[in-house]
């Protein structure tokens, strides 16, 4: 049945019990964006030191698709290097749009996600939050300190 | 005068009704089935289907008498115009209007009230002037006057909304004043399904020397209309949602306001005279018309009026008012929240809900999995989703190709979400 391939129990267990879902006080990074579309919106909020991804949280309210991609994203981005992380965002957006094989190893549960792809219309929603990762992430190589800013 | 009494309407005739079977076989797409299922469309509030008899007038006007209107001396160019003027009388006919004259062809409701504001509005409108809309309008009927009260320095004003999904008229006489020049309001909610008091607020601003703009999208597919009844100054239609091809519509105005009313876009069609520093204009409509029109849609719009007349709008309501009142008892007892009205007298057939903690997408994607299409998302109605604070509903909205039977599939396929998310 195609829903499994979409609603798998990776995803329902992020939608119902989000990882990283709270405000980070003190964040340097904080980028926020929506989908005009349905109205999710997604908040990312980052601690970066010494060139890697210390710490990443996230505020929203969406569909699971877009809730539980920010969550998974949390915990795949957490402690690596920005350069790697951003590199982690290009494959993603490569797994979403079918030409990037996932690597199961870097991937973990994001991998969930692919089913995703049959549905052309929830790609969107899937990418949103790596949209304002990279938004925030693009933020880390300038000056500290820096003003939030918005997208969308 | 029915347009608010409908329920006292339908208690001193007894219902026509619709002979739903028949009405299914005229529409080919209903044929079509999704992965097994056959498609069950619930979604006649963005657009409706459209009946053999709508696609044959278009086919037929490309296939035998395509020309264009109002240019060509020859046969087929006199062919053109006339089924292209034969549509405006059909449509003016429909809307009770005095003249086909008093009816501008347009692609829709959008550039309709564009049209309103940017001809009737600059003319008009200055500083100190006020324009009076509501919070429950779709985005066509906000967004075109933040842009023409912007440019005069005219200010913008709202009716409320009561938490039950109505206009809140008890400020009323504090909104609508002496400097209210223009009130444009729609005539049914696309997001909440309410059926505004249309001849209580049309009275309301006539008293004050205000005008009326009736956003009629939704509420033309369903019910009659006579404009010279209702006593509106405007009011604007779209022919995709009742039956016709996308980009047909149009905008009735009185005759004195469209010949007092300049022109906002120039070119072919729409002058009498070009001069090197100056040029004349037609009358009205055709000085509203510029350029080539859609008139192959057009003519479509009027072989879907002409069907809608043969079903007879009494009916076509009566029908809207059963499938209503059976969908929200069915959502309501599958543990919907619904938005909006809840007696299906007050109100259309554009149902809003959330279905427990499902979101709206994740719903709408599930139940397409059985074939069920419902929209999701905001209705072009962001005001109204910040008034109930929801970023999104579901949206299953009804016509007269629906049967009780497609809510029992949507209200099933509720069931399977609940399976997935519980």
């Amino acid at each position: 049945m195609a829903l499994d391939d979409i609603y798998k129990e990776v995803i329902l267990d992020h939608y119902k019990s989000p990882r990283n879902k709270r405000e980070l006080p003190g964040a340097e990074l904080q980028c926020h964006a929506n989908n005009p579309l349905c109205g999710d919106e997604i908040t990312v909020f980052a601690h970066v030191q010494d060139d890697a991804v210390a710490e990443v949280t996230f505020q929203g309210a969406g569909c699971s698709i877009s809730q539980s991609s920010a969550s998974m994203m949390t915990e795949a981005v957490t402690g690596k290097p920005v350069a790697s992380a951003l590199e982690l965002v290009g494959e993603f957006r490569g797994m979403m749009a079918g030409d990037v094989e996932p690597d199961e190893d870097s991937f973990g549960d994001l991998v969930a996600l692919k089913g995703v792809v049959q549905y052309p219309i929830r790609i969107k929603c899937a990418v949103l939050a790596w949209d304002v990762l990279q938004d925030a992430l693009d933020g880390a190589g300038s000056a500290s300190g820096a003003e939030p800013h918005t997208t969308a | 005068m029915r347009l608010w009494k409908w329920d006292e309407h339908s208690m001193d005739q007894p219902m026509t009704g619709l002979d739903v079977a028949k009405i299914r076989g005229d529409f080919p797409i209903l044929s079509r089935t999704f992965a097994g299922h056959p498609l069950v469309y619930l979604d006649s509030a963005a657009t409706s289907q459209k009946p053999q008899q709508v696609i044959d007038a278009v086919a037929d006007f490309y296939a035998n008498h395509n020309a264009n209107a109002h240019r060509g001396i020859y046969s087929l160019g006199e062919e053109a115009t006339e089924r292209f003027e034969g549509a405006r009388a059909a449509i003016a006919r429909f809307m009770g209007a005095p003249a086909p004259e008093t009816i501008v062809f347009t692609r829709g409701v959008t550039e309709s009230i564009n049209l309103v504001a940017q001809g009737w509005g600059r003319a008009n409108l200055s500083e100190g002037d006020e324009v009076l809309i509501t919070e429950m309008e779709h985005h066509s009927n906000i967004v075109p006057w933040q842009m023409i009260t912007s440019q005069t320095g005219a200010t913008l004003r709202y009716i409320p909304l009561t938490d039950d999904g109505l206009l809140d008229l008890s400020q009323l006489g504090s909104l609508l004043t002496a400097r209210t020049k223009i009130l444009s309001v729609t005539g049914m909610s696309n997001a909440l399904g309410t059926i505004t008091p249309l001849r209580q607020l049309i009275d309301a601003a006539h008293a004050v020397g205000a005008l009326v703009a009736v956003d009629a999208a939704q509420l033309a597919p369903h019910h009659a209309i006579d404009v010279q009844a209702l006593d509106c100054d405007f009011l604007a239609f779209s022919g995709h949602k009742m039956l016709g091809p996308t980009a047909s519509g149009g905008l009735y105005g009185k005759a004195e306001i469209l010949d007092a009313m300049p022109p906002v876009m120039g070119g072919g069609e729409m002058i009498h005279e070009v001069f090197h520093d100056h040029s004349t204009y037609k009358a009205a409509p055709h000085r509203f018309e510029a350029g080539t029109m859609q008139i192959a849609q057009q003519v479509g719009l009027g072989a879907a009026v002409a069907y809608l007349e043969g079903l007879g709008m009494d009916a076509v309501r009566a029908h809207e008012e059963e499938i209503t009142r059976y969908a929200l008892d069915r959502l309501i007892d599958a543990g919907a929240t619904v938005y909006g009205p809840k007696d299906a007298s007050d109100r259309g057939g554009a149902v809003s809900f959330w279905f427990k903690d499902v979101h709206p997408h994740d719903l709408a994607t599930i139940v397409n999995e059985q074939g069920v299409a419902i929209r999701a998302g905001h209705h072009c109605a962001q005001l109204v989703m910040r008034r109930y604070g929801v970023a999104a509903t579901a949206r299953a909205s009804f016509y007269v190709y629906n049967t009780k039977e497609e809510v029992d599939l949507l209200a099933d396929a509720l069931d399977q979400a609940q399976s997935i998310f519980s």
